[in-house]
Formats: structure tokens, C-alpha cells, sequence
């Protein structure tokens, strides 16, 4: 193997790292370290200019490891590799240091001591990219189905949109009926329709489609394996189904929180919003004459510290219909802040206010108060701008409540192997670059499982996933990330710890074919199943098991470069 | 004599932390996203999951001088590989009595829990480690040896 020629960039990204850590400074340094031919600042690394900086060096210099020192790896990893794959550098000779959410962001009153960090983290990984090695990404075939778990309007949305691209989508739904929250609502702001309308034409969409099985009520009860290869179990009333399927998308949207206050559940006019339109859409109402409404009932508050977002425009709606339907009605909205974000929701707040639907704004620290007994009489409220209290007389009290998270996300998010957040939500994998995505390769999310959204969010967030859902199903095939384990047969004892260590049944202890060593019992690699754990590296007792990328090595020598051994 | 010398020099231990891709890296991504200021000793690694962790190089790290070290995994049940983490959990046990038993103070070793979405708890976590080890003092095993 030629020596290693290791270049290295330093990125200021803008003042996010140059601005706390002295740049040049680290650059000089790194000019000193073993096997570093190159090194150089860039103002943004990842910018065109950095990108093409990199590939000219590689020629320029004849490196044969890059390092970049800048964010993090979660999110750009993939555009260095690609860089140096470009430049005809193997990609997996690329190493990545952390030096702004790790150094710089994190000790921005320190700047002394976080030059100094990122020194270090420099040279470990300087120290870990000398032992780097070339390699080959394995392809995998993907099955040509999806699973989209949820037949809401996001899930059935993004249903849709595969199976019109040719693809054949499993929809498990857990009801016995299709359409989700919307079969619930009476009317949808901003358009002021019922939305059957909109649930009919989805769901005749959805059943009539040739490439859709539907699975309702059916529940997921295991799903095992990886992107283009997901062995899934339903239940499907009672009786078990298997299917596989290449992709993931979880749609399972969420639930209205019933609250614990204003004493609903105890006097019979307190209801929420949700209730509300179940009894508008009965026609079951009855007379009312002094209607009250109440905002961020359970919101914003420490345990719940989220905005739900579609509360107020829910809660705007159905004032104005109170004034719709009785327009000598007195109707009141108590609010601390009113989310009406965009040019239709503004105009729809201005119209409701010009309908004569009175907002008032209370603080959190001082909260309306219910007077009655029997039921609801009125409704205290300390008004903030006016600076007084008012007394509302009240017969109906209608409470908007949060969306919160379902109750079987914690399940589901263990059986995926995808993470749920603040709230109960599940997390994407990252907010801004992969807003659809799970850091799980392969499944994909969309709709209020994700984050209280409303039905065009929902619908567009659907989309968003089936159309990110569908890159791997129409390439065909998969490259997995080559940090899979190895085996070297000639330390390999046969011991079978790796074996037993290895959640994926990856490992299999065989009779060795390589010549020289044939039948001698030595463990092997299923590089399809193998997903880049490296438990079992960390479990062989002799070295003979490595993971690609992260080798005994590697490591050990990032641990020296820290403690200033060789 | 040496004692006096190292008490007018402030103690700045370092510390190492393997942190797993999917959760701990993650939520210290995410403290460096939410600007949670923190103090400059801990050099973060990054492992596919904290069972990639040999407890071997624990100990070497211990025994070249440095002066703490943390593996931070995903939460029990939220392991990105299902059990990598329980793994980790089984061998921590082990090495802290191994640790013991060469005369490597126990605590010099913290294995803890950071989801991807905890941020806030990667920066107390680092506070926390911090202060243990500067209270422990530096790693002598090395002088010992």
C-alpha cells in the first residue's frame, strides 16, 4: 500500500467555527501531523467553491485521504465522500471531524480552549484516516411494495401516489373505516366544507385502486429486516398476515387530548372542539345563546410545551359557525396567542372577528375561571389588554385542545427501530435536510405522527414521503454503507461469539473453502444481512472479526492521538 | 511535594466519550444545534452503536493517562441494532469491578443514556463527568505503574 498523503480542510463556516476557533491556527497545526501533505481553510467547505478546492487537491497532491474538519457527519458525509469519489479517490478514504456542533457551538465563550479541542479532534482524526481503507459498497435488491402504516388523509395520500406510479402499496389501517381525523370533523377551515367530500373522493380513490391491499382493521405486529428488504406481520382482525415489502411509511397521525380542566367530564356543557363537531355533525346540539370559547387548554404548558398548531384555526372555524348558526349568539375566544400563519388564515381570523366573534387574551398565570354548579353559568376571564376582569355568561364551553402523540408510537417506534421525540412524536432525521425520513434507511413519515399538522400539511407531507419512499423502488437496488464486518479466517478460532452477538443472524460459523485452510470451522459474514453494528467486532476475543470503517486500529489509534501515544 | 505543584496549576482533565451514531452523537449534534454551552474536556468518537465499545479499549485509554471515559448509547429498548446496548449495559458491570480490581478508580469509567433528542441532557451529562473527574483528581495510575 502507498504511503498515506493525508489533505485536510478546515472550514470556518462563516463565522460558525471561524468566529469561536482560531482557524489558521488549527491549519498550521495540522500542517505538523503525520502523513498530512496538505492542509487549508475554507471559508465554506461544503460550498461549490470548497467542494472543487478538495478535488483539485487531490489531484494536486496526490492524497490518498481526505479529511474535512466542520459539522457533523449525520448530515454531510455523503457530499465529501462524493467529492473525493469524483476526484477518483475511494470515498471511504474520506474521515470526518466534528468541530462546530461538537467545538465551536458548544464553547462560544471560550475560544482559547476551543481552538485547543479542535486541535485535538484534528489529530485523531488525522490519526484514524492514516489506517483508513478503500472500499466497495455492497448493492442489495429492493422488493418492489411499500407498507404505509395509517389510513388518514397522509397515509392514504401517500398511498396513493405510489400506487400511481406503478408500485404495490400494503395500507394497514387500524379502524374498520378509512379517512382517519377528517371522518371526525364537521367542517375544514379555510374552506368551509364538510369534509366528506374530500374523505369520499380519497378513500373511492384508495379502494378502487388495483395496486393497493388494504389491511383494515389490521394492526402491525412485527416487521424485521432493512430498506428494500422489510419482512412485515399484520393482524388483520384476528388473522395473522405476512407480506414483504421494500419500504416503510408511517402515517399513523395522532389523538385530541381529552384534558383534566375547566372541569370537563364533570359538567355537561364543557366540551372540546372534537366533541363539538361530532354534535354539529348530529345535529345534536341544541340552543345556545352565550357561547365561550377556551385556547392552549393543556398547550404550552411545561409538560406540554408545544404549539398544536391547528387548534386556533379550529377554534376560529367553529366560532364563526356559533355565529353562523345563531347570529344573535354572543361568542367569545379566550386566547394567549393566535397561530394564524399565512395570507388565508389571517383573512379567516379578520373575517371571523367582522362576524362578530369577540377575542380575548388571557395569561397563563392568571387562567379563566368556570363559576356553576350544576353546569357552566359563566366564565371569569382577566382580560390582559383591556386590564380587567371580565364576567362572560356562558351555556356552552368549548375547549381547544392539543393533538398529542398516539398511544402505541412507543411500540411501534421499537418495532421499527425509528425514534420518537418530544411529546411522543416520532423524530424524523432531520429537521430541515430529511424532514420525511427516519434515520433508518427505508421508512419514511408523514402527517401529525410526525407533528400536529393540518389536512394540506398532511396531505403535502404524504406526498413528500411516498416521493422519497419511492427513489429506492424505482432505482431497484440499494448501496448499504460499507461498514460492515469482516472476518479475517486465519486468526478466526471458530468460537462463534460473534455468532451469538449478532442481532441480525448475520453470522454463521462455516467450514472454510479458501485454500489452505480448507475445513477448518471459522465464522462468515452475511455482508445482506450485516448491518454495520459492530458488536461483534467488540465481542471477538482475538481481533479476527473487524467492522469496516471502525477497525480495532482505527480506534485505538484515535485513543492514542488523544492521549499523546503513538 | 508534587501534591503542592498540581494544586496551583487548575486540574483540566481530559475525557473521551464513544458516542453511537444513531442516538448519543446525535443528541450531542443536537446540543451543539441548541447552543447549550458546555465545558471543553470532553473529545467525542463516534461508533455505530456503544456495543462496538471492546472494553479493552477502555482500559487502554484509562492506562495511557487519560482521565475519564464515557460511552454514551441510546436509551435500553431504543437500541438502533435492538440489543447493542444491553451489550454494553452487561460489560460496563464487568469493567467497573475490573477497573477496580487494577486500581483504576470505578468512576473514572460512566456509561450513560442520550436519545437523539436530548441535547440538554448530553450537556448535563458532560457537566456531570466533568466535575466527577475534576473532583477525582488527575489519572495516576499511569505514575503508579
Amino acid at each position: 500500500m502507498a504511503a498515506p498523503r493525508i489533505g485536510i480542510f478546515i472550514c470556518h463556516c462563516g463565522t460558525n467555527i471561524g468566529g469561536i476557533v482560531d482557524v489558521p491556527q488549527v491549519v498550521e497545526y495540522a500542517k505538523n501531523l503525520p502523513y498530512v501533505v496538505h492542509a487549508e481553510a475554507n471559508m465554506y467547505t461544503c460550498s461549490e467553491e470548497g467542494i472543487s478546492s478538495i478535488k483539485h487537491a487531490i489531484k494536486e497532491y496526490d492524497l490518498n485521504r481526505v479529511v474535512v474538519a466542520s459539522c457533523t457527519p449525520r448530515t454531510h458525509q455523503p457530499l465529501f465522500r462524493n467529492a473525493c469519489a469524483d476526484a477518483g479517490l475511494n470515498p471511504y478514504l474520506f474521515e470526518f471531524v466534528n468541530i462546530r456542533e461538537h467545538c465551536s457551538w458548544i464553547h462560544m465563550k471560550n475560544r482559547r480552549e476551543a481552538t485547543e479541542k479542535a486541535k485535538e479532534l484534528v489529530k485523531m482524526g488525522v490519526a484514524k484516516a492514516r489506517w483508513l481503507d478503500a472500499q466497495e459498497e455492497f448493492e442489495s435488491d429492493v422488493y418492489p411494495a411499500a407498507m404505509v402504516i395509517g389510513g388518514g388523509v397522509a397515509g392514504m395520500s401517500a398511498a396513493l401516489n405510489l400506487a400511481n406510479q406503478g408500485f404495490e402499496v400494503h395500507l394497514v389501517e387500524k379502524e374498520p373505516e378509512l379517512g382517519g381525523r377528517l371522518l371526525k370533523l364537521n367542517r375544514i377551515f379555510t374552506i368551509n366544507k364538510d369534509p366528506s367530500e374530500l374523505v369520499e373522493s380519497i378513500v373511492k380513490a384508495v379502494e378502487g385502486h388495483s395496486k393497493i391491499r388494504l389491511h383494515m382493521p389490521a394492526v402491525v405486529k412485527a416487521a424485521s429486516g432493512y430498506i428494500g428488504n422489510f419482512d412485515i406481520s399484520v393482524d388483520e382482525g384476528g388473522k395473522e398476515v405476512s407480506f414483504k415489502v421494500g419500504v416503510i411509511i408511517v402515517a399513523t397521525g395522532a389523538q385530541v387530548l381529552k384534558p383534566e380542566l375547566y372541569r370537563y367530564g364533570e359538567l355537561a356543557n364543557v366540551l372540546t372542539q372534537l366533541d363539538l363537531e361530532q354534535r354539529l355533525k348530529d345535529s345534536e346540539l341544541g340552543e345556545f345563546q352565550n357561547v365561550v370559547m377556551i385556547n392552549c387548554v393543556g398547550a404550552r404548558i411545561p409538560e406540554r410545551p408545544y404549539c398544536s398548531r391547528v387548534c386556533c384555526m379550529t377554534a376560529i372555524k367553529n366560532a364563526a359557525l356559533m355565529k353562523e348558526i345563531n347570529p344573535e349568539a354572543k361568542v367569545y375566544v379566550l386566547y394567549r396567542d393566535l397561530m394564524t400563519y399565512g395570507v388565508e388564515f389571517e383573512e379567516y381570523y379578520r373575517d371571523a372577528k367582522e362576524a362578530g366573534v369577540r377575542f380575548i387574551r388571557y395569561t397563563p398565570s392568571n387562567p379563566p375561571q368556570v363559576i356553576g354548579t350544576e353546569k357552566v353559568e359563566s366564565v371569569k376571564v382577566y382580560d390582559e389588554l383591556m386590564d380587567m376582569e371580565l364576567e362572560l355568561p356562558c351555556d356552552l364551553l368549548v375547549l381547544a385542545t392539543p393533538l398529542i402523540a398516539n398511544d402505541d408510537n412507543e411500540e411501534l417506534s421499537r418495532m421499527l427501530k425509528v425514534p420518537i421525540g418530544d411529546g411522543g412524536f416520532f423524530l424524523e432525521a432531520h429537521v430541515k435536510l430529511r424532514p420525511v425520513e427516519f434515520a433508518m434507511d427505508g421508512i419514511y413519515v408523514g402527517g401529525s405522527c410526525r407533528w400536529p399538522a393540518d389536512i394540506r400539511e398532511s396531505i403535502a407531507q404524504g406526498y413528500a414521503a411516498a416521493s422519497e419512499a419511492a427513489i429506492p423502488l424505482r432505482q431497484g437496488k440499494v448501496k448499504v454503507e460499507a461498514i460492515t464486518a469482516t472476518v479475517d479466517p486465519k486468526i478466526c478460532k471458530g468460537c462463534g461469539t460473534c455468532a451469538l452477538v449478532c442481532p441480525f443472524d448475520a453470522i454463521e460459523l462455516k467450514e472454510s473453502e479458501i485454500r489452505g485452510l480448507e475445513g477448518k470451522i471459522v465464522s462468515e459474514v452475511n455482508t445482506a444481512l450485516c448491518k454495520g453494528c459492530g458488536l461483534c467486532a467488540a465481542a471477538c476475543p482475538n481481533g479476527a472479526v473487524q467492522q469496516r470503517g471502525f477497525t480495532d486500529t482505527q480506534l485505538l489509534s484515535m485513543v492514542n492521538a488523544l492521549s499523546g501515544k503513538r | 511535594m508534587q501534591d503542592t505543584k498540581e494544586v496551583k496549576t487548575e486540574f483540566k482533565p481530559k475525557i473521551l466519550a464513544f458516542c453511537c451514531n444513531w442516538c448519543a452523537y446525535a443528541g450531542a449534534d443536537l446540543a451543539g444545534v441548541s447552543r447549550f454551552q458546555m465545558p471543553t474536556n470532553v473529545r467525542v468518537i463516534r461508533v455505530m452503536c456503544s456495543g462496538r465499545v471492546p472494553p479493552e479499549l477502555i482500559i487502554r485509554a484509562l492506562a495511557n493517562g487519560l482521565d475519564g471515559v464515557m460511552v454514551l448509547g441510546c436509551h435500553p429498548g431504543e437500541c438502533h441494532y435492538s440489543e447493542g446496548n444491553y451489550l454494553t449495559r452487561r460489560r460496563a458491570h464487568v469493567l467497573k469491578r475490573l477497573l477496580d480490581y487494577i486500581g483504576i478508580e470505578p468512576e473514572r469509567f460512566q456509561l450513560r443514556w442520550v436519545s437523539a433528542a436530548e441535547g440538554a441532557k448530553f450537556s448535563a451529562v458532560v457537566k456531570e463527568t466533568t466535575d466527577k473527574i475534576k473532583a477525582l483528581g488527575p489519572n495516576k495510575w499511569v505514575d503508579k505503574k
